[in-house]
């Protein structure tokens, strides 16, 4: 796979591993490079790049995983690893069976960005800049960033499993500061795929004007309202709310500890009938998406909510062999440095039949969260809570002036149920998902949504 | 360790770069995870790798890597001046001058003055076997199950440790090396309330597995879960508001962020310009101490090879100093805090606070809650990466406490806000409680519970 490992050496490790005992042994073997660059004071600085390889040996046992990783891909490397996993493990050898390789296709690549001059991409940093710069004369301070890597994974395991995939990502991002007299307000935008330096062919600079945008809207924002009231989400980066208020708690770890709100209530209604809900790994060159997930199982859509009902978990391989069930292809994990544990991949509410303006025009008070910085939840009491970046009063039907600081608090499966338009629209948008101390790219989406009530958390009380 | 930084450096000047530093680090690290009785996960690792900054002239570029031959060296110091080549001119950008007080040369093991007698290594994180590391996740799982009928089980109970070594080296003359060890524990403890859950945290945090108290852990996550039991929302209003230790450890954080230079210097900090001026309540006191033996970000050197030291930030009700690194230093004419942080040879030193220390004051904890009177008690935050502007200090973070009311504890609360501004919150500190804890959200940060006068508590 990629020239990563060897299959005999692959077998060997697996071996290794299963001396001491085990039912399950699987070697991940990563090479990664990237490399990133800033602008900041229209000064392009930061250059960084940045290669590893290593690998990671897990042996399952009864309830116990041991995992040991190293840097390095030597074979000698690897079976330090293997020992090293198994070095705790005190019973019959077990004898893993032979690999039978099976091929994947990884999404296509046109330009590979290790390929483009690193010129180039300075030369894309200084038109964000310029860009977001001649926003308005308000836009004292602009920086911009780009980040692009390549990661070569391979996974073998002792049930015969042997295969891989190659992965390059990029991503940019800008960021606008504002000011007028004492007001400081500031704007991001990122754009990002599971794709080549192609991705910033059709005007990617454009990003740089919709930052500098939301700073110097906010130039003109008062002070966020503070209470509950009805609220409608915006598209794209607004699909960080089901992300966290539903997909975290669908994660088969948390379910299966009895520590989600979501547990026990698999066939239950627990939304509205128009909404339907995904989590896709394949959608083509997407963020989130992967062509099979870190345990080397091809990545799939799963309907995880149908017309309103609760109809699938997402698994990795060790939750989902305790639930009798086939994994999900949710099985993620951030490096060879890492276990694997049920992650989403893109996850997004299906649209809806509403148009966005109708949604709003309903609303005599309420507020419009345009977009959000990010979010927070604890699925096992579902208390969540997301910072908004773009936040606007309803009003009559209208939005209006522009809010600051406003934070969106809520319940889960409360918050779930009190959807109840969901718009046609539809935008996906890049984040990084932190959980178990591990980061992943996932891709969040949505049209615009209406919840009832929710709690706005302001300084206007 | 010092060897290979030394090669590197040399292989970034006969790729062409004027100046150079190497930094070196080897890891070694264990975690177990426990669950329901057993033990879920046992991980072993090592990492080893090297980051190179390069200059060439006024321009800098960064690269690390982990093969660690001769010719993954070479490779590593040749990208580094490539990115120095693609960077631009920045008059500032250079190596850090070799330090006042000297880094005594590779036999002294780096230790300068002031942190000479630092102890920073813990023989038991080598001597406890996994067995024994494992039985004392166990035992916090345990603890925590045994302290109230209502908990029902853990989420996991973690014990994590390590033991690293970190060298440095600089054409400039730099050359240092350090070890140190480290470990955490946590629990999760999940209480069953009316069909739902509560979950607590508890943790401790130390040198060697020998210091943390597994009974403590588990009863704190215990307590914590059914403190929760029963939650409802305060009414929406601005009142009194008392942090506990982990909350004010975050918010401390948050301000030690904007107290770097480099945030300072580009605008982008609520605390740009205030140097000198009053900026909090005097009873709020914050050093930065990057040799407080506790302290886990405590080190001889920072990340550049710059002697940490003792700075009193905030003291009196003025800001009395930013925090620098050697490039912010220059840039602003001062001299270096020995700031540099990093995290690990994947990042370039950037500014960071090393141990944020609040001095203690008078009052125990009863008595900022009568002083408090009426008002809520925070001793959970959460959305802190989403809800604060770092440019402004505006923030708006979700909450769960209890109610104080007449000088006392009330009954739980949650899924309410807390919003204010950084800045006026540091000079509404009313009282700042006795009993400091070490806390390593978001940084590492020793506090005790903090009396705010005012903020505003959004709710029903």
């Amino acid at each position: 796979m990629s020239g990563l490992v060897e299959p005999e050496v692959a077998e060997r490790v697996l071996a290794r591993a299963l001396a001491a005992g085990g039912e399950f042994a699987e070697v991940f073997v990563e090479r990664n490079a990237g490399m990133t660059m800033a602008i900041d004071e229209s000064r392009i600085e930061s250059v960084q790049s940045g290669a590893s390889a290593g690998a990671g040996v897990r042996v399952v046992s009864g309830g116990t995983t041991y995992f040991a990783h190293v840097d390095g891909l030597d074979p000698a490397d690897l079976e330090r690893a293997a020992g090293e996993a198994a070095s705790a493990l005190r019973s019959e050898r077990a004898e893993p069976r032979p690999l039978e390789a099976v091929a994947s296709t990884p999404h296509p690549i046109e330009q590979r960005p290790a390929d483009i001059a690193p010129e180039r991409k300075a030369a894309l940093l200084r038109e964000l800049d310029e860009r977001g710069r001649a926003a308005g004369p308000e836009i004292g301070q602009f920086m911009a960033s780009y980040a692009e890597v390549r990661r070569e994974v391979a996974v073998a395991n002792s049930e015969g499993l042997f295969t891989g995939d190659d992965r390059t990502r990029v991503r940019i991002g800008a960021q606008a500061v504002a000011r007028r007299g004492d007001s400081v307000e500031t704007g991001a935008e990122t754009l990002g795929g599971h794709r080549g330096f192609e991705l910033f062919e059709d005007d990617a600079a454009a990003i740089a004007e919709s930052a500098a945008g939301k700073a110097l809207t906010l130039l003109d924002a008062g002070p966020a309202p503070a209470g509950s009231m009805p609220v409608v989400i915006g598209g794209g980066f607004g699909g960080v709310l089901f992300h966290e208020m539903t997909g975290h708690g669908l994660e088969a770890d948390h379910v299966q500890k009895d520590a989600s709100v979501y547990a026990g209530k698999l066939g239950e209604i627990v939304a509205q009938p128009l909404l339907t809900a995904y989590d896709d790994g394949r959608m083509p060159n997407e963020w989130g998406s992967d062509s099979i997930d870190d345990e080397g199982t091809p990545t799939q859509k799963t309907m995880v909510i149908e017309d309103g009902r609760l109809v699938s978990y997402l698994y990795d391989r060790l939750s989902a062999g305790r639930d009798g069930v086939a994994s999900t292809g949710n099985g993620r994990r951030e490096s060879f440095r890492h276990l694997p544990v049920p992650r989403m991949t893109n996850t997004y509410i299906a649209p809806g039949e509403a148009a966005p303006e109708a949604m709003i025009a309903e609303v005599q008070q309420g507020f419009y969260a345009a977009s959000f910085a990010g979010g927070q939840v604890d699925p096992a009491t579902g208390d969540f809570v997301f910072g908004v970046s773009e936040g606007y009063l309803i009003e009559g039907g209208r939005v209006t002036r522009p809010c600051r600081g406003a934070t969106l608090i809520g319940n889960c499966l409360e918050a779930l149920a009190a959807i109840d338009a969901v718009g046609d629209d539809f935008e996906m948008k890049t984040g990084v998902c932190g959980k178990a101390s591990q980061k992943v790219p996932v891709g969040t989406g949505q049209g615009h949504v209406r919840i009832q009530a929710m709690t706005v958390g302001g300084t206007e009380v | 360790m010092i060897e290979l930084a030394r090669r590197a450096v040399e292989s970034a000047v006969a790729a062409g770069a004027s100046d150079a530093e190497a930094y070196a680090s080897e890891d070694a690290g264990r975690e177990v995870r426990a669950h329901g009785g057993e033990v879920e996960s046992l991980t072993a690792a090592t990492q080893r790798g090297i980051g190179v900054r390069a200059w060439i002239g006024a321009r800098m570029g960064y690269a690390y890597g982990t093969d660690l031959t001769d010719q993954g060296i070479a490779e590593i110091a040749q990208r580094a001046a490539t990115g120095a080549q693609i960077a631009d001119e920045d008059k500032f950008a250079a190596p850090p001058e070799l330090p006042v007080r000297l880094i005594p040369d590779i036999g002294g093991k780096g230790a300068p003055e002031a942190g000479l007698g630092l102890v920073l290594s813990d023989p038991t994180v080598g001597e406890w076997t996994v067995g024994r590391v494992a039985e004392l996740a166990l035992e916090i799982e345990r603890a925590a199950v045994g302290a109230d009928s209502r908990i029902a089980g853990v989420e996991q109970a973690v014990y994590a440790d390590s033991a690293e070594r970190v060298a440095i080296a600089s054409s400039v003359g730099i050359a240092g090396e350090y070890e140190r060890t480290s470990c955490y524990a946590y629990v999760q403890a999940l209480a069953a309330s009316d069909g739902g859950r509560e979950t607590g945290l508890g943790f401790d945090l130390g040198r060697g597995p020998a210091s943390l108290d597994a009974a403590a852990i588990g009863r704190e996550g215990a307590e914590r879960a059914t403190a929760m039991i029963g939650a409802g929302k305060p009414q929406s209003r601005s009142c009194p508001v008392v942090f506990d230790p982990t909350v004010a450890a975050s918010f401390v954080a948050l301000i030690g962020r904007g107290l770097g230079a480099d945030m300072v210097q580009r605008g982008r900090s609520p605390f740009a310009g205030l140097l000198g001026s009053e900026v909090a309540s005097e009873a709020l006191v914050i050093h930065d101490d990057g040799f407080d033996p506790e302290g886990s970000a405590s080190s001889p050197f920072d990340g550049e090879g710059v002697p940490r030291q003792r700075s009193a930030l905030i003291e009196g009700g003025q800001l009395r100093t930013y925090l620098y690194d050697s490039y912010t230093a220059r840039r602003g004419g001062e001299a270096t805090t020995g700031n540099a942080g990093r995290g690990s040879y994947r990042a370039q030193p950037a500014v960071s606070a090393s141990n944020l220390i609040v001095a203690p004051g008078a009052p125990g904890f009863g008595q900022l809650l009568a002083e408090a009177g009426e008002g809520v008690l925070v001793t959970d935050v959460a959305g802190l990466h989403s809800g604060v502007n770092p440019v402004t200090g505006v923030f708006s973070v979700g909450a769960s406490g209890r109610a104080i009311r007449d000088g006392g504890l009330a009954e739980p609360l949650r899924e309410f806000t807390i919003a204010g501004d950084l800045v006026a919150m540091l000079k509404a500190v009313r009282a700042v409680g006795s009993t400091p804890r070490w806390v390593p959200f978001g940084g590492s940060v020793s506090t005790p519970p903090l009396l705010i006068g005012e903020l505003t508590v959004a709710g029903s």
